[in-house]
């Protein structure tokens, strides 16, 4: 049977790779290039690579850089960052992206989404929703990587992305980003209880055990994070690193769903 | 040379990455003359099946791949719809395929009784070799495993046509080979040490099997 995807998640700032900490505080954590090209020799499942500033800064991918490290990427690649059109979707795939991610420009012209998935395939887009909980525990819905609110409701805003046919749903929550204490189990599990479209989960990631967990309990079909790949050690010193053929088997023993 | 054909429906750059990775030289086109020079040919795909047909006649590929590989048996490597497109249809669309294998698609369907399977089938899977293929998986490391992404899978009752099979739910085969046809479900150009491997067979000794 099919294993559960274990998803490094990169974010770019401008040339370079950064961490983030509940989408602020940005840590430079490297060339992203060079990061690449260790995860191929560790050969993880999948890429997820999200450019933070583009949208906010009104900009287009870095189409330039996108193709170097795509140039090194032996392995499936997800964009996500400033992408508003058809076309660049297109000039992504043409340069080895295999996945690009729509989260602001999917929440404000759903025509896009849906005419995205007709001309490429569900499984070659998804939709990324960034999720924060207001301070009486309701989840909302924010975008323009964090800086914007639009109060929907997470799990009807996922039941409408489904409709639209998207391949994937990339859950992330804001408030777990970089805390490394373990995923929002419970805002997962209602988004994977409403829709049948695989789910990734981000944001909080620490442990083994924390992947584990989210794996056995939510139905999600693919884990990301990025703290827990790019820093060791309680002071967070910046190393690559990605689990053991031997671990990710552990985890996928605990795999309930089919 | 090898020729990746450029139809608009195509994770060519990928295909491009790994054959530059493997030292091929490669170009991307959809130009025949371009493509008739040529010693090898990759037939890449994601997509639709139905719009991928009507791209590659409506750029005029259609008959130009038929003399390539059907008359000058030019060795050709199909990827995933690439792969798909060389059977004769699938359920997806209503256009025929090419119909150099002896096969069509059929959409992934849980077997009575068992639990519904989660389509597209998306994820590192194991593939077994069932044949020699030409060498097409000599020195790739074992188990072997593959990126795959799809929501058909090739159905053959032709004996000898199965290169390859994997499971999901249940058995199915997930690349064929005929003469000088390779048709893989998987994603040999991302998926690390394997396709390397696989690519690199391709480049430098698959002729026919």
């Amino acid at each position: 049977m099919l294993k559960p995807r274990v998803i490094p998640c990169l974010l770019l700032r401008g040339r370079g790779l950064y961490k983030t900490v509940k989408f602020g505080d940005p840590k430079y954590v490297g060339d992203p290039v060079n990061a690449v090209k260790i995860f191929n020799e560790k050969e993880v499942d999948e890429l997820l690579l999200l450019d933070i500033t583009a949208t906010p800064e009104k900009r287009e991918p870095n189409y330039e850089l996108i193709c170097d490290i795509a140039g090194e990427c032996f392995m499936p690649l997800a964009y996500g960052g400033g992408v508003t059109s058809i076309a660049q979707i297109r000039r992504l795939h043409r340069m080895g992206v295999e996945k690009v991610s729509l989260n602001s420009s999917a929440f404000h012209d759903r025509r896009l989404l849906e005419e995205s998935c007709d001309v490429f395939g569900s499984s070659s887009i998804v939709a990324a929703i960034d999720v924060k909980k207001t301070l009486f525990g309701k989840y909302e819905v924010w975008i323009n990587s964090g800086k914007t609110n639009t109060k929907e409701d997470p799990i009807r805003y996922a039941e409408q992305l489904a409709r639209l046919g998207v391949g994937e749903i990339l859950v992330n929550s804001i408030d777990r980003d970089g805390t490394m204490a373990g995923y929002d189990n419970t805002l997962l599990k209602n988004i994977t209880s409403a829709v049948d479209t695989p789910v990734i989960a981000c944001g909080g990631a620490g442990t083994l055990d924390h992947l584990r967990d989210t794996i056995a309990c939510t139905g999600v079909n693919a884990v990301a994070a990025g703290s827990m790949f790019v820093f060791h050690g309680k002071h967070k010193a910046v190393l690559i690193n990605y689990p053991t053929p031997e671990q990710l088997e552990v985890l996928h023993l605990s795999h309930t769903t089919p | 040379m090898i020729g990746v054909v450029d139809y608009d429906t195509g994770n060519i750059g990928s295909v491009l990455n790994m054959l530059k990775k493997v030292g091929a030289q490669a170009i991307a086109s959809r130009d025949p003359s371009e493509l008739r020079k040529a010693n090898k040919l990759v037939l890449p795909g994601v997509g639709a099946f139905d719009e991928a047909m009507r791209n590659l006649r409506s750029f005029g590929l259609y008959d130009v791949l038929n003399e390539l590989v059907l008359e000058q048996r030019r060795p050709i490597l199909g990827v995933c719809l690439g792969a798909q497109l060389m059977t004769k249809g699938s359920e997806e669309g209503d256009q025929p395929g090419f119909g150099w294998l002896n096969a069509h698609l059929v959409r992934f369907r849980a077997p009575e009784g068992m639990p519904s399977l989660r389509v597209p089938h998306m994820g590192w899977n194991v593939v077994n070799a069932e044949a020699e293929g030409g060498g097409i998986f000599r020195d790739v490391a074992q188990p072997m495993r593959f990126y795959f992404v799809h929501s058909y899978h090739m159905v053959t009752e032709e004996p000898g046509l199965e290169l390859s099979s994997s499971h999901y739910g249940y058995r199915f085969t997930s690349a064929m080979a005929r003469h000088n046809i390779l048709s893989m479900q998987f994603h040999p150009e991302k998926s690390h040490k394997y396709g390397l491997q696989v690519y690199r067979n391709f480049v430098e000794n698959f002729q026919s099997c």
